[in-house]
């Protein structure tokens, strides 16, 4: 899997890609030009399967939660057969959104404005003054609406608004290999969306955190608070090998249709299931029965691949896995060329014990999020990225060639992963082109 | 001396406003003078404001460690998400005592309500609303922070962006 997949050399006004000449660049105008992500609403988000949340984000019937997704509001919910829909939020009669409480259960979706109401199967069965429409109104076409695809994989939710998109299995491609890793973590195969959402703003392009959520080029020098911060509770760093920049072995992977992961050999704590000092004497029995357990499963080989490796995955385009010191679902929205909307939440097994779950979130919050040790510096490096740009037009290209040179592996460090990022959006983008 | 029976709201005024004074002036380690050696320090989501830190996702929970190594790294210049520093200025008001503990350790529950601006160069300023939930220990040397809960105001951080600061 690690072979580049390598299209013919090409160059556009986007993307120089020329493999002989080892030489592949990125044209920074698709960062900060607006027409760009005009362009990326239809070819990308409207194209590509998109993820909505987590199955286990609503558990009984009428249950739901409301989401914004590419830019339409969605209800995420279960029916009154408990099976799980997504319904595009608005009201057939006016548009307005039906269910505007952020989650909750629902007995029914009521359209305050003139008094229409939907049953949890989104069926329409209250109009008021129903006796002054024609015959021709047909209250059975007028249920809520659902995109046109709804697709669910080991329970991650996504939508597509493509009518010909393919079955979402075949989308995620090797993408699936690296969510399975996730899944196996929990006993029954069960995870679940741990309360607490983490929403907040960058003032960046969207597809800077695409690069940036699996770049490991950046961690020494972007993160080297958060290294230090390790090295002081007791993890031991080491010294890079020769011609490494990491403290340990990890590969950059090519999975298809954009996918594409780093899969690194840890060297930092993990809930499941390497201990380190920050987690306390205390909690080493907890994390020592949640490795017999993996072992006991799943086998010594497997149980060490789950264990004993960290995996940021990028599924194309907007949804990121990060399985490290914690595991993060992190999805973000662009709602400007310069600016978007980021929301991550905390994915752990539903059979975890409290101490577990406890080690689990702590271990998040020592890395990610807007008061982590290390995200905040992840987004001042986006948004001075964002400030760069502006020189697009003095300076159009990005150079992104790391590794080019090399035959097989490629490293976390190398830049192939993000090369399949771009050559999908490139693909995709295409038809844009032209126009 | 003061003591539970004699504590007034004057008296934990001053102090959050002492505090609030130490951190816009960025004095960190004076700051960490006025923690107690079990002192914790939490932001909760802010769709669970009311949520249990080790059973919901907060975006900080530290403990007095995890608090000092949160000065350690924003003294740093490698700190960049405040690298250069923000300016902020804090704005403390509504104070209030809600709980007298009596005890071997006398402390105070107290409440109050903020406001911070917060600049950088180049930036729209970020307004950071919402109430400083407080248990304040009484020591022979005054009061000290046993623990500190902010809860913000808004429903998402959305155009704060970030907590890369002491809040």
């Amino acid at each position: 899997m690690s072979q580049e997949i390598l299209p013919e050399a090409f160059s556009s006004e986007f993307i120089i890609n020329n493999p002989a000449g080892q030489d592949f660049q990125v044209n920074r105008r698709a960062l900060a030009d607006p027409k760009v992500l005009e362009a990326e609403m239809r070819h990308i988000f409207d194209t590509c399967w998109i993820y909505v949340g987590h199955a286990s984000e609503v558990r009984e019937p009428g249950d739901f939660q409301t989401r914004s997704v590419c830019g339409r509001p969605f209800i995420l919910c279960r029916d009154s057969q408990n099976r799980l829909r997504v319904f595009l939020n608005a009201c057939r009669h006016r548009a307005a959104v039906v269910c505007r409480e952020r989650e909750g259960n629902a007995k029914s979706y009521f359209c305050f404005y003139h008094g229409w109401s939907y049953n949890r199967d989104g069926e329409l069965d209250g109009i008021p003054g129903r006796a002054s429409y024609p015959d021709s109104f047909d209250a059975k076409k007028l249920g809520l609406a659902e995109p046109p695809h709804v697709g669910v994989y080991k329970d991650f939710v996504f939508v597509s608004f493509n009518p010909q998109a393919q079955p979402l299995e075949d989308y995620l491609a090797g993408a699936k290999e690296y969510i399975d890793l996730i899944v196996e973590q929990s006993p029954s195969g069960r995870m679940e969306v741990i309360r607490g959402t983490q929403e907040y703003d960058i003032r960046a392009n969207w597809k800077l955190l695409v690069e940036n959520s699996f770049d490991d080029y950046h961690l020494m020098t972007t993160h080297s608070t958060w290294l230090n911060y390790m090295k002081r509770s007791g993890v031991e760093i080491k010294k890079p090998e020769r011609g490494h920049l990491m403290p340990a072995h990890g590969v950059g992977k090519a999975l298809g249709n954009g996918h594409a992961v780093i899969d690194n050999v840890n060297f930092r704590g993990r809930p499941v299931a390497k201990w380190i000092p920050l987690y306390g004497e205390e909690a080493k029995p907890e994390i020592e029965r949640i490795r017999a357990e993996l072992v006991d499963r799943l086998g010594e080989a497997r149980a060490t691949r789950v264990a004993d490796t960290n995996r940021n995955l990028v599924v194309f385009p907007n949804l990121v896995l990060n399985d490290g010191s914690s595991i993060t679902i992190r999805t973000f929205h662009p709602l400007a060329a310069d600016h978007m909307q980021v929301r991550a939440w905390a994915l752990g097994p539903v059979e975890e014990t409290p101490k577990a779950r406890a080690i689990r979130l702590d271990s998040f919050l020592t890395f990610y999020g807007p008061g982590g040790f290390a995200t905040p510096d992840d987004v001042e490096a986006l948004e001075s990225v964002q400030k760069g740009l502006a020189t697009y037009r003095e300076v159009p290209w990005s150079v992104m060639s790391r590794g080019m040179s090399k035959v097989g592996e490629q490293l976390n460090t190398d830049e192939l992963h993000l090369r399949a990022f771009w050559l999908r959006w490139h693909e995709l983008m295409a038809p844009s082109f032209e126009e | 001396m003061l003591n539970l029976d004699n504590i007034h709201r004057s008296d934990v005024e001053d102090f959050l406003f002492q505090e609030a004074a130490l951190l816009d002036a960025w004095q960190l380690d004076d700051w960490l003078e006025l923690l107690t050696e079990n002192a914790q320090y939490m932001v909760p989501s802010n769709d669970e404001p009311n949520g249990k830190s080790g059973e919901t996702l907060f975006m900080i929970s530290d403990n007095i460690q995890r608090i000092r190594e949160r000065v350690v790294r924003l003294k740093d210049p490698q700190a960049h998400a405040e690298f250069p520093r923000s300016r902020t200025r804090r704005v403390i008001s509504n104070v209030r005592i809600t709980d007298w503990v009596y005890g071997d350790q006398p402390a105070v529950g107290a409440q109050a309500n903020f406001v911070i601006y917060r600049h950088r160069r180049d930036q729209d300023i970020r307004t950071y609303v919402g109430s400083y939930q407080y248990i304040l220990e009484i020591r022979p040397e005054g009061l000290r922070i046993a623990s500190r809960t902010v809860v913000l105001d808004a429903f998402e951080l959305g155009q704060m962006g970030l907590l890369s600061f002491i809040i």
